[in-house]
């Protein structure tokens, strides 16, 4: 690991400030994937900003009736939540579908979100990677691409997001807050703030630099039933092949949104109008522009059967 | 370089760390509790597995500075020779494994699976996330996923942990 300075920051504006004072600078909270990253040299902050004493580890309801979700709030006390596994079943299930219960144990609700790809080749500093190293190329495109993305992926980079979590929060059209260094906060619904990687795979959210996430915020309960389905290469503690979000209301309509597949959680509600007539239709829609290579075709039909699986069990 | 304390085994240790130390490196290089184990070092094995304020996470992903006050409980803390805790004793009752690499980690991730369970967290196998969550082998498998052991005991290690749970406290 590189040498690095270390603050705990004491409000959230404060962490936002430091981060603009220090260029390269990180925030770090549970660290379960930035000091993996650190360790590999991957990530190399010069200056890391402790921001797990900031109290922003508390869900509380809102006055439209939805939660708002501290942006420290542990994985597993979001999934073990009372009103998230009454009302957002959808989210507990796909925070317990990922990690184990030693890293949900420390992992934090804006850290997943800012997690990396697990892309191989973003992992090898033999490679090139325009994640790793904006303008070296990408060793994954014509590489072994089982694990990555089918659509909306570019010539610049073809990685998947790895976080099961954000899945659930853009089928519940989440909503993440955030502060400035001068103070002001935005609100960034999730379905704009992971980007497609474009030519700039480097860029990953829509977050300035030094903004900080401070909660993200989830609308009032949609009811239906929720289901959170992944497939992956072993039982437990494995990333995604597949997966698929959905909550299903009882006329057959739902909302529904793809794992796995992409640079970021991947939802196209217009293709939700078809849930009626089954899987197919629907992922045909979702997946329409999809360009699998040769190695990751399978998760074209793989999504249609997840889908269909989640479907025969709402009816059931 | 920092100064961090951490009350350890309900002992308190301040100790002068390189701010990259990670809490197993501070636990097995300064504070000389080896019975943490450094397996992968990347929060893949489970070898490094400690309870911090009675939660398990891996060692090897958190850095000490980020942990200064806090209480961390390591397999020393656990039980020793002549005075083992239950878990401890199920282990080696049921064989729960054989090179003994990884069981420090089993064992402190065994006892904190239990307490999750009596918390009432739900796992990726619990049917219903409204339910009690119950000790069965197939919630075990999953709780314990985060735990790999190459000699392959499991599923004594399963046993072991069952024993435990069915015992009265």
């Amino acid at each position: 690991m590189r040498p690095f300075t270390y603050e705990r920051a004491r409000s959230p504006a404060e962490a936002a400030a430091a981060a603009i004072r220090n260029p390269g600078a990180r925030f770090i909270a549970g660290g379960t994937n930035l000091l993996d990253l650190m360790k590999l040299q991957i990530e190399v902050p010069p200056h890391l900003i402790d921001v797990n004493g900031l109290g922003l580890d508390r869900i509380e309801g809102t006055q439209e009736g939805g939660l708002r979700i501290g942006a420290l709030v542990r994985n597993t006390s979001l999934a073990a939540d009372e009103r998230v596994r009454r009302h957002y079943g959808v989210l507990s299930r796909a925070l317990l579908a990922g990690a184990t219960a030693q890293l949900r144990n420390k992992a934090t609700t804006a850290g997943n979100l800012l997690q990396r790809t697990r892309c191989p080749y973003f992992y090898d500093t033999a490679q090139p990677c325009n994640k790793r190293q904006p303008g070296s190329g990408c060793a994954a495109i014509g590489g072994v691409t089982r694990l990555l993305a089918v659509i909306g992926s570019s010539e610049a980079c073809i990685a998947t997001h790895p976080s099961d979590m954000a899945v659930a929060m853009r089928v519940l059209d989440a909503v993440v807050e955030t502060v400035k260094a001068d103070g002001t906060t935005r609100r960034i619904p999730i379905a704009e703030f992971h980007r497609l990687p474009g030519d700039t795979p480097h860029v990953e959210t829509a977050l300035e630099r030094g903004e900080f996430i401070t909660a993200v915020t989830l609308p009032p309960p949609i009811g239906g039933r929720h289901f959170y389905r992944k497939v992956r290469d072993r039982a437990s503690y494995a990333f995604a092949l597949v997966s698929v979000a959905a909550v299903m209301q009882r006329d057959g309509t739902g909302r529904v949104a793809l794992g796995g597949v992409a640079h970021k959680p991947w939802r196209v509600e217009a293709a939700e109008a078809e849930l009626p007539r089954g899987a197919r239709p629907v992922t045909a829609a979702i997946l329409d522009s999809a360009k699998p290579t040769h190695d990751n075709a399978f998760k074209v039909k793989l999504a249609e059967r997840t889908l269909a699986a989640v479907l025969a069990e709402a009816r059931g | 370089m920092v100064r961090v304390s951490l009350r350890v085994n309900d002992e308190v240790r301040s100790v002068d760390l390189d701010t990259r130390t990670t809490l197993l490196d501070a636990l097995r290089e300064h504070l000389q509790l080896t019975g943490s184990k450094k397996g992968c070092d990347h929060g893949q094995c489970g070898a490094c597995t400690v309870m911090v304020e009675g939660q398990r996470i891996y060692s090897c992903l958190t850095l000490a500075v980020m942990h200064e006050g806090n209480t961390v409980t390591t397999i020393e803390g656990l039980g020793r020779p002549g005075n083992l805790h239950p878990m401890q004793a199920a282990f080696v009752k049921h064989d729960g494994y054989q090179c003994g690499y990884c069981t420090p980690g089993q064992i402190c991730a065994s006892v904190a699976a239990l307490d999750e369970i009596k918390a009432g967290v739900p796992s990726h196998v619990t049917a219903d996330l409204m339910a009690t969550p119950q000790v069965t082998a197939d919630e075990l498998r999953e709780r314990m996923s985060g735990n790999i052991c190459r000699c392959g005991a499991y599923s004594n290690i399963v046993d072991a942990i069952i024993e435990v749970a069915r015992s009265p406290a």
